[in-house]
């Protein structure tokens, strides 16, 4: 293969289609949520170390700056899963015959995942 | 050339494997979960722990954990190949790679002892 052949991969310059979007998001909630694990284990440590750490857990969760980390860890975890499930679905053969279909399946996991995210908002406040 | 010795499965067929089988457990601990907070609104302390210290339980969140840890693993490793390269960030990105890569590795692990240690620890 020549190696000097020339590359374009400026995203800028290319019109991406919206299963781009997904997927890209997919990867960015995913690296997100690697770090965002840290604060879900220890979270969990505080609600089952003690019946004290789970008051102070509480108590922790009606700050606003805590509220908004939770927010978006749970929503990354909302994104990565929904887009995550749309894989699944894709490996029985539904939906992956061609690129209508997956363009349609992309809209359908940034409609549920927008959905997903209001009701999370709406049980954190 | 990326080379597979940092990969999980050390084949791409195993890592989509991995990545699939992980993907369905967190599904359905995820949906687990969910659903338990939604039908137990006023959690207190004695019901959490004791469905954490259930054995059941106990195995159900061990695997969940050692999925996340794979499927982190497997997912991490995809996107650090494909943007720490030579093509994207020059001569040094094979090392550059590789101390991420294994950080990586070395926190997936981390998560997994701090979850044991924070379940066998009720």
């Amino acid at each position: 293969m020549d190696k000097k052949r020339p590359v374009n991969l400026d995203i800028g310059t290319i019109r991406l289609p919206i299963t781009s979007y997904v997927s890209i998001l997919h990867r960015v909630s995913g690296v997100i949520l690697f770090f965002a694990l840290a604060i879900f284990l220890w979270m969990l440590e505080g609600s089952l170390a003690s019946e004290q750490s789970f008051n102070e857990l509480g108590a922790m969760l009606a700050n606003p700056i805590c509220q908004f980390i939770i927010w978006g860890s749970l929503a990354a975890l909302a994104y990565h899963a929904i887009a995550g499930i749309r894989h699944l679905i894709m490996d029985f053969g539904v939906g992956e015959d061609s690129f209508y279909a997956g363009r349609n399946s992309a809209w359908a996991a940034v409609v549920l995942s927008v959905v997903a995210i209001a009701l999370l908002t709406w049980w954190i406040l | 050339m990326v080379t597979t010795v940092t990969s999980l499965g050390r084949s791409g067929l195993f890592d989509w494997m991995i990545q699939r089988i992980s993907a369905w457990v967190m599904t359905a601990y995820l949906v687990f979960i969910v659903g338990y907070f939604f039908s137990n609104p006023n959690l207190n302390y004695a019901q959490w722990a004791e469905l954490n210290s259930s054995l059941p339980m106990r195995m159900f969140s061990l695997i969940t954990i050692l999925s996340i840890a794979a499927h982190a693993w497997i997912g991490m490793w995809c996107v650090l190949t494909d943007y720490i390269t030579v093509r994207l960030i020059g001569p040094k990105a094979t090392a550059i790679r590789i101390f991420f890569q294994l950080g990586m590795i070395a926190i997936s692990l981390l998560y997994v002892i701090w979850a044991i240690d924070i379940l066998w620890g009720i």
